[in-house]
């Protein structure tokens, strides 16, 4: 019932066809993956209601309909905010105009004060500034600070950090993750960029050729052998664990991961906070014996819990760390040579681990 | 000057007056349509706003003259209603300026109204504006040197006009001369002197009016221009 269920035949451009048959969850973030050309602007505009699927369809949002047999709500009458991939501030109004734009025609009294936006995206400074004047990654804050003050019910992100330099696009995903946290906003947030999403989604949606091809928690699917994210150069695993300790000599961070310690580089961050980290499948190798000399910090027992054929030359295996999973990819010689079986008690060799900023995490 | 001559001043400025005020309440919309739409055939109904452009005065007004006859549908559907005849009145005069004139108010506005970027409408209506809170809050502040240009175009042309008020106005002091037909019965006359007062006069205007539209436009240069 309190959920976002979508039934959608929508054609595009050519032969592109969006089928969606699903509900979402409608807490946290969920982050919407897939290729460019995947149709993942088109369920945005669907479920926003800038497009109209020609025939039936349904988007129901909290037992609310917005599209169904005989109702169409435009959409300015669904309590939806949409943050563009151009951010398209108004040019004829400064920020403050901006904002106060969203503000005067909110769709409800539990939205976020103008004060509380202004501070949370740290546009403090930018308020008498025309948009022109604004740098791309200011110009996508006030464009989710815009979108905060018009009191939506759901948030629509069509990849607001894609024409974002590094530095503004660190920023801007800070003020995201601070936003999730904050909030008890539901986020649809579309992405081709899988660190982005690893960073700030809870749920993970596959997106491709206009259907949906996987759903799940995000650590879930990223742990997983048959999607087609495993198929990437860029494969990661995501694991949950808490910082337990420093260690300032060597410049490292200790971290509890299901009982095992695993080291990082040294993070500023208290002892006892959560944290994700994503570790490249690439960076993973196995072994039988506990090396004993190895140069390499991070090595977990685990069991071997899936095998999957990668290309001609390699395999991708499934590892399990207590009840989270890791992923390694290893040469099929090699796989031959250690004669690896589902279920064998492996040592993981972990090359690097990329420690995520603070995870919102509300899913647990 | 005489009384004629202020006469046709006084009429030439009501007609243009009340012309370009309508056709701002006609244009704008019909503008607005033309803008938005991808079909062929909208291309017909900017052809034939686009006609006074090309045709003489002269033919609009014999059809006009044709149309307003007190024996036409029109012509005596009038006289039902108001009770005087259409033709060779200053409603006739209204009515054939609106046309005339239609394209230098609606094609300054189709072209600005075309540049306002459809984003912009749906951030804003995802934002909570309906379609007329949308064109009233980005679209009109986006192409507002638009409806000044158009305006203007659209009142120095009706001051301009001669062929359409010659064919169906005719030539009545007080009700149906205009400074472009006063102007022409002075040289008709050979009245020079007369006829350079108000030649002149409508010379400086020009100018003045042009002048003033295109260095405006020379400013501000995020917003839309025709």
């Amino acid at each position: 019932m309190s959920q976002l269920a979508l039934q959608l035949d929508c054609p595009g451009e050519e032969n592109f066809r969006l089928q969606v048959d699903c509900q979402l969850p409608d807490r946290g973030v969920t982050a919407i993956y897939g290729p460019s050309g995947s149709g993942k602007s088109t369920l945005l505009d669907c479920i926003a209601g800038l497009r109209r699927p020609h025939a039936g369809g349904l988007v129901r949002f909290r037992g609310q309909n917005w599209l169904a047999d005989g109702t169409f709500l435009p959409p300015w009458q669904r309590r939806v905010a949409y943050v563009f991939q151009d951010a398209r501030l108004f040019p004829h109004l400064n920020v403050q105009g901006n904002l106060d734009y969203a503000r005067a025609r909110r769709r409800g009294n539990d939205g976020a004060g103008l004060q509380q936006v202004v501070t949370w995206l740290e546009l403090e400074d930018l308020l008498q500034r025309t948009p022109g004047a604004l740098s791309a990654g200011q110009k996508q804050r006030v464009a989710i600070a815009r979108a905060l003050l018009s009191a939506p019910q759901l948030l629509l992100l069509d990849e607001p950090l894609a024409n974002l330099d590094h530095a503004a696009s660190r920023q801007c995903l800070a003020c995201l993750q601070r936003l999730a946290r904050q909030l008890e906003l539901p986020m649809l947030y579309v992405s081709h960029d899988i660190e982005e999403v690893s960073e700030l989604a809870d749920h993970l949606v596959l997106l491709e050729d206009g259907r949906i091809t996987d759903r799940g928690s995000l650590l879930d699917i990223c742990g997983r052998l048959d999607t087609k994210l495993s198929q990437e150069e860029q494969a990661a695993a995501i694991v949950l664990g808490t910082i337990s300790r420093h260690d300032p000599e060597f410049g490292l961070t200790e971290l509890e991961v299901e009982g095992e310690t695993l080291l990082v580089g040294y993070q500023q961050q208290l002892a006892g906070q959560k944290r994700r980290l994503r570790i490249p499948a690439r960076d993973v190798s196995v072994c039988r014996q506990k090396p004993l000399d190895s140069s390499i910090l991070n090595i977990l027992p685990v069991t071997l819990t899936q095998i999957e054929q990668h290309g001609s030359a390699r395999v991708l295996l499934q590892l399990a760390l207590g009840s989270q999973h890791l992923l390694a990819r290893i040469t099929r010689k090699s796989a031959a040579r250690l004669q690896l079986q589902v279920g064998d008690r492996l040592f993981a060799q972990i090359k690097s681990a990329a420690l995520l900023m603070e995870s919102p995490d509300h899913h647990e | 000057m005489s009384t004629a001559e202020l006469d046709a001043i006084y009429l030439t400025i009501a007609l243009a007056t009340i012309t370009t005020v309508l056709l701002l309440i006609l244009g704008t919309p019909l503008a607005w349509w033309l803008s938005r739409q991808k079909a062929n055939w909208p291309a017909l109904v900017e052809a034939v706003v686009a006609m006074p452009l090309i045709l003489p005065p002269t033919v609009l007004g014999f059809y006009l003259l044709l149309l307003f006859a007190p024996g036409t549908a029109l012509g005596s559907a009038w006289e039902r209603l108001t009770g005087t005849q259409l033709a060779f009145s200053f409603s006739a005069l209204v009515i054939g300026s609106v046309i005339y004139s239609l394209p230098f108010v609606v094609q300054p506005l189709q072209a600005a109204f075309q540049r306002v970027p459809n984003g912009l409408l749906q951030a804003a209506a995802t934002l909570g504006a309906r379609p007329l809170d949308q064109f009233r809050s980005i679209v009109l502040p986006l192409t507002r040197r638009s409806f000044i240009t158009a305006a203007s175009l659209g009142f120095a042309h009706t001051v301009g006009e001669f062929g359409v008020v010659l064919m169906i106005g005719g030539n009545i002091p007080g009700e149906t001369q205009v400074l472009s037909i006063a102007l022409y019965d002075y040289v008709e006359s050979l009245q020079f002197a007369e006829a350079h007062r108000l030649a002149g006069g409508l010379v400086v205007f020009s100018l003045v009016l042009l002048y003033l539209l295109y260095r405006r436009d020379r400013r501000d240069s995020w917003r839309v221009r025709a």
